[in-house]
């Protein structure tokens, strides 16, 4: 769950000690990757195993040296340069840089860390070098936090030095909400469950009594509303994280099928499906109650609803020609504007959070993909393709994308996959069993 | 689960319990066998009594079929809703819980949306077949509870259903 550690940031402490004299600045460019070019090539990365200051940090040492490495290495744009091709250790945090060491390895960019433990925390430290600059790359930085939160530090200091190095928000230190699926494909149980962006620590939110689906975060993170079949109908439920306690989206739903739930930009309000009489709309009620706004009125489906991050627009699915498109339309209401425009069906349209992109699923011959496009529906491209592939997920940077895939046939089983906005680093979310439904947290306070 | 769900559930299954008791549960583990309905077991009476659920089940026919991302109902169905509505008339102590599906060949909402279209489809009807309306709830399961597992169009138009699930009880 999303408690908060006391994860201290402090950018002064290690500023003095980052100026080192007497090494010539390099012809090279500053250390720069941009990510909107399509990085090909990864950029190659050294870590040595961060110093333990004191013998109780050892195992935290090298378990949050590890995960920065796979953070980085995650992203499919970077490549870790093995330890044992190193030719320097690294054997104090406060040593001078031999770059021409790491030069030779042709490393560009150079973490060094250390960690100290007291008590029940845990001190981290860490810099950031340009090797072939010969300088360092920002500041060093200060993590404090509980012992238990070794995970977080380290998603941190990955954090850091993926900001550094292109310029774009880490995305880390998130987490995820999804559906633990267990059992046969003709009985299924589903649980909701939250796990970091990598696939550790997870909880389970709900037990698996009755069907749950598409969960999604609150941005601020500290409530997620979902569908349960506990009431017996599919109904939207509000959940606050910290104490796990649900309580249903609005007292009476009146017999009425309402799910498709998603958060306004603000947080403050929720849009969501009602079905009435077999035919479903859109409406929003404010997450605190109060009466329901209908927002389409149409004899057809609408759903999947999602919000432009500066709150005026909405997104949604309709199959109001025959079969899904997407369409968007002004926040208060107006004029309802068809977005997609290829073959195919279209649904499951999610607006990034950085406003440049909608993410969809895209039904076409038999086969499922995951795709995005200009929020006027040009520039469409397709990530991924799989028997079925359907409701993306955006990185609270706007660059990746989570999705579930399921495999075909009586053995079919759903996993959660991640690939970039480029259509590459497709990888599987490292889940404890089966899984769907992902949704991305925002960065963690 | 907290109190207040619990609490929110026990008002809720006072008012399911009349359409779900005879059937296991509605939603859940028991699901996806239950609502196969193949099985005459001794709850559902026997198909030689044409006032048993099993009757209603086996010869009446307890489900219609829809074509791909439709809702119409075709010659076939209407046959057999006949027969459901001329069934439920004669036994006026049954109420309905109609359950409309979907199959795995789409988005997980879409495919709710859909199964309830397709249970208001079978819900309309019966009740212009002269059934009470208020004899008839319809739930959606969109894709989530296929009674068939395999990848093809075999399996898949057997998921694509609308089931009539009966139960003893007065009027909703």
């Amino acid at each position: 769950m999303l408690t908060r550690r006391s994860l201290i940031c402090s950018a002064s402490a290690l500023a003095a000690a980052t100026t080192l004299p007497g090494l010539v600045r390099a012809q090279n460019r500053p250390l720069r990757l941009e990510i909107t070019e399509g990085v090909i090539e990864p950029l190659p990365f050294a870590i040595p195993g961060f110093i333990a200051r004191n013998g109780a940090a050892a195992d935290a040492a090298a378990d949050i040296t590890r995960v920065i490495a796979a953070d980085l290495r995650g992203t499919g744009l970077f490549r870790q340069i093995p330890d044992s091709a190193h030719i320097s250790t690294v054997t104090s945090f406060d040593a001078p840089i031999l770059y021409p060491d790491w030069q030779a390895i042709n490393a560009q960019a150079l973490i060094v860390g250390e960690v100290e433990q007291q008590g029940g925390r845990l001190i981290v430290r860490f810099r950031l070098f340009d090797v072939f600059s010969q300088q360092p790359l920002g500041d060093g930085l200060q993590f404090v936090g509980e012992r238990d939160g070794w995970r977080r530090m380290a998603h941190n200091v990955a954090d850091q030095v993926y900001e550094r190095i292109t310029g774009e928000t880490g995305y880390f230190d998130t987490r995820v909400v999804f559906v633990h699926e267990e059992g046969p494909k003709n009985a299924r149980l589903k649980r909701l469950a939250l796990m970091d962006y990598d696939g550790a620590n997870v909880q389970f939110l709900t037990d698996s009594r009755a069907i749950v689906m598409a969960p999604r975060f609150s941005p601020t993170g500290d409530r997620i509303i979902y569908t349960s079949f506990l009431s017996g109908q599919p109904r939207v439920y509000v959940m606050d994280v910290a104490s796990v306690r649900s309580r249903p989206l609005e007292a009476i739903s009146a017999g009425n099928m309402t799910f498709s739930p998603r958060f306004t930009a603000d947080g403050g309000t929720v849009v969501f499906s009602m079905e009435q009489g077999g035919n479903t709309d859109i409406f929003r009620v404010d997450v605190n109650g109060g009466g329901r706004t209908q927002l389409t009125n149409a004899p057809s489906i609408e759903t999947a609803p999602s919000f432009s991050p500066d709150g005026s627009q909405m997104v949604f699915e309709s199959d109001r020609t025959g079969g899904q498109q997407i369409y968007v339309m002004p926040a208060g209401g107006g004029e309802v504007r068809r977005i997609s425009q290829g073959s195919g069906r279209y649904g499951t349209p999610v607006w990034s959070p950085r406003g440049d992109y909608i993410a969809f699923t895209k039904q076409e011959s038999g086969r499922f993909h995951i795709g995005v496009m200009r929020t006027n529906g040009s520039e469409e491209r397709l990530l991924t393709a799989s028997f079925l592939d359907e409701g993306p997920t955006w990185a609270p940077n706007g660059r990746v994308l989570m999705f579930t895939r399921e495999t075909a046939g009586a053995n079919g089983a759903p996993a959660v996959y991640s690939v970039d906005i480029s259509g590459r680093n497709l990888q599987r979310v490292a889940t404890p069993g089966m899984a769907s439904d992902p949704s991305w947290s925002p960065r963690l306070p | 689960m907290t109190m207040s769900l619990r609490a929110s559930a026990l008002i809720l299954s006072a008012t399911l319990a009349l359409s779900a008791c005879s059937q296991g549960g509605l939603f859940g583990r028991d699901d996806a066998v239950d609502l196969n309905g193949a099985q005459a077991s001794g709850a559902f009476g026997s198909v030689s009594d044409p006032r048993s659920i099993a009757y209603f089940n086996q010869i009446v026919g307890d489900r219609i079929l829809f074509a791909v991302d439709q809702s119409t109902l075709d010659a076939t169905s209407m046959a057999t809703l006949d027969g459901q509505a001329q069934w439920l008339m004669t036994n006026p102590e049954f109420i309905a819980l109609i359950e409309g599906h979907a199959d795995e060949q789409g988005t997980r909402e879409y495919n709710l949306a859909l199964g309830a279209r397709r249970a208001a489809a079978v819900r309309d009807y019966l009740v212009s077949r002269g059934v009470a309306a208020n004899r008839l709830n319809t739930i959606s399961y969109g894709k989530e509870r296929p009674i068939e597992i395999c990848s093809d169009e075999s399996c898949y138009r057997q998921n694509r259903r609308g089931v009539t699930v009966l139960t003893v009880g007065a009027g909703v």
